[in-house]
């Protein structure tokens, strides 16, 4: 489902001295339906990288990375964003959301996206915000006044309402107390029990060992370090 | 699928200056691109030759028309090209007071454009008008007033329901977001992201507020110059820039 072939990315700082910054040479790896692969390393070692270049907000600078069939490396723009909005979904760790569009709605919008019935689309987020337990009050409301746990949350509820086939998770158990780690961990079985594909990073070990199949360490593809 | 809006090697000169140059893009149904830049980089002018009101020296913008598939614009005759101009496309100007008729009441400056694609019932164009001015959140007792009676948010709230109530499939914006107080501007955001899902809008939106593409545009162009030197998802072009330009662009915007 995703598969990366012998990818690696540089950045270029043209307005420091053209700094060229290699931060990853040689990735490749590959994910099955249903396997949940978890991305480990010291900070700086390029994870988040990783899932940028999975993702296509980062541009590989060599190598191939397929997701669904479909060479993000080499896509047309329109290409990646029907691939965002059927295959491929994304929980960051920050809520990115247009001002003043009530949580319930933010949370059904990759529904609506991609052409669900308007009743169906809320009512899933509905389920989703109960699972997660956001307080109903709170439901019409923007999420930008939220706590940082309670915008985590609509996040990860966003981030799950459609079933995505391949999905990235950054940290989507940080910041979440016990029984919110719980039903995100739930979900991520759910995910995983329906065939998705998941790209995670988890610094919660113990949830890493529950739910993930296998780890890879990204120093190995960190330029200059021997693996 | 057939592109909507097709831009090859458009060019226009002010003289020897360039006003843009060498511009060439597909637009797709439903797509929303943005183009930023600092002042003076071409994205008006490249907006106005576009939108048909600046003539370009060369280049093609074959646009897909209802009736007849893809024609190219700038060969067309004049009244077929003001004739899109009031169905097809739209124009939305930075200053409401360009896109408005200031003398005349709200409700007849969306009837206007309903008439002047041949709707000739008072009772329906007015119906229409009510509707839109709800759409845009605007209370239906100001139907009567003059838009010089209005606020500046919703004069360009105004500007959006006079422009969209044709049904257009294509939008221009320029800096529709330019000079309103933020919180104004965040509800015109909403506003202008919900339309452009119900109705299937593609839009061009020019503007120099980085935030505002990342929340409406789908693709960036980057201008400098009269050029295009970045182009490709916003996201990756916004967190990932490749030119340096784009690069000092991004890297200037303060952090809130």
């Amino acid at each position: 489902m995703i598969e990366l072939k012998d990818v690696s990315k540089s950045f270029t700082l043209h307005n420091q001295g053209s700094a060229v910054i290699p931060v990853m040479a040689g990735a490749s790896i590959k994910v099955a339906p249903g396997e949940c692969v978890a991305l480990t390393g010291a900070s700086g070692a390029g994870k988040s990288t990783l899932m940028r270049v999975i993702y296509g907000n980062y541009l590989a600078a060599s190598g191939q990375v397929f997701v669904g069939g479909l060479d993000l490396a080499r896509a047309e723009p329109r290409e990646i964003l029907t691939l965002r909005r059927e295959t491929l979904g994304y929980v960051s760790q920050f809520l990115r959301v247009v001002p003043r569009v009530p949580t319930l709605e933010v949370v059904a919008e990759p529904l609506l996206a991609i052409g669900c019935d308007k009743q169906k689309a809320l009512d899933k987020a509905a389920s989703l915000l109960a699972r997660l337990n956001i307080p109903e009050r709170l439901w019409m409301l923007s999420p930008t006044t939220f706590s940082g746990g309670e915008q985590q949350r609509v996040n990860i509820a966003s981030g799950f309402a459609h079933d995505y086939p391949a999905m990235l998770l950054d940290e989507p158990t940080a910041s979440l107390d016990v029984q919110n780690r719980e039903t995100v961990l739930t979900l991520i079985e759910e995910a995983k029990a329906r065939g998705a594909a998941i790209v995670g990073i988890f610094h919660d070990v113990g949830a890493r060992d529950r739910v993930c199949d296998r780890e890879i360490n990204v120093s190995e593809f960190t330029p200059g370090v021997a693996a | 699928m057939t592109p909507l809006l097709q831009v090859k090697r458009i060019e226009k000169r002010y003289g020897a200056r360039i006003g843009c140059a060498d511009v060439s893009f597909d637009l797709y149904p439903g797509e929303v691109m943005g183009i930023v830049g600092e002042s003076g980089s071409g994205k008006s002018t490249l907006l106005n030759c576009l939108a048909g009101h600046l003539e370009p020296d060369a280049g093609q913008i074959i646009f897909d028309t209802r009736a007849d598939g893809p024609v190219d614009t700038v060969t067309m005759s004049e009244p077929e090209r003001r004739m899109l101009g009031r169905t097809d496309w739209a124009f939305v100007h930075q200053h409401a007071r360009d896109g408005l008729r200031m003398s005349v009441s709200a409700g007849g400056n969306i009837g206007e454009r309903l008439m002047a694609v041949g709707d000739c019932h008072y009772g329906d164009i007015r119906d229409k008008a009510i509707d839109w001015l709800d759409r845009v959140e605007i209370d239906e007792g100001r139907v009567d007033d003059r838009p010089t009676a209005f606020s500046g948010g919703m004069q360009q709230r105004l500007q959006i329901a006079r422009n969209l109530v044709t049904g257009p499939r294509l939008v221009f914006m320029d800096e529709p977001t330019g000079g309103l107080d933020v919180s104004v501007q965040a509800r015109l955001l909403d506003l202008l992201r919900g339309l452009v899902r119900e109705m299937g809008l593609s839009a061009i939106i020019v503007t120099h507020d980085l935030a505002v593409v990342r929340l409406l545009a789908d693709r960036l162009m980057v201008m400098k110059d009269g050029r295009v030197v970045e182009a490709g998802l916003t996201d990756q072009v916004l967190d990932d820039p490749q030119h340096a330009y784009t690069q000092l662009l991004v890297s200037s915007v303060l952090q809130v």
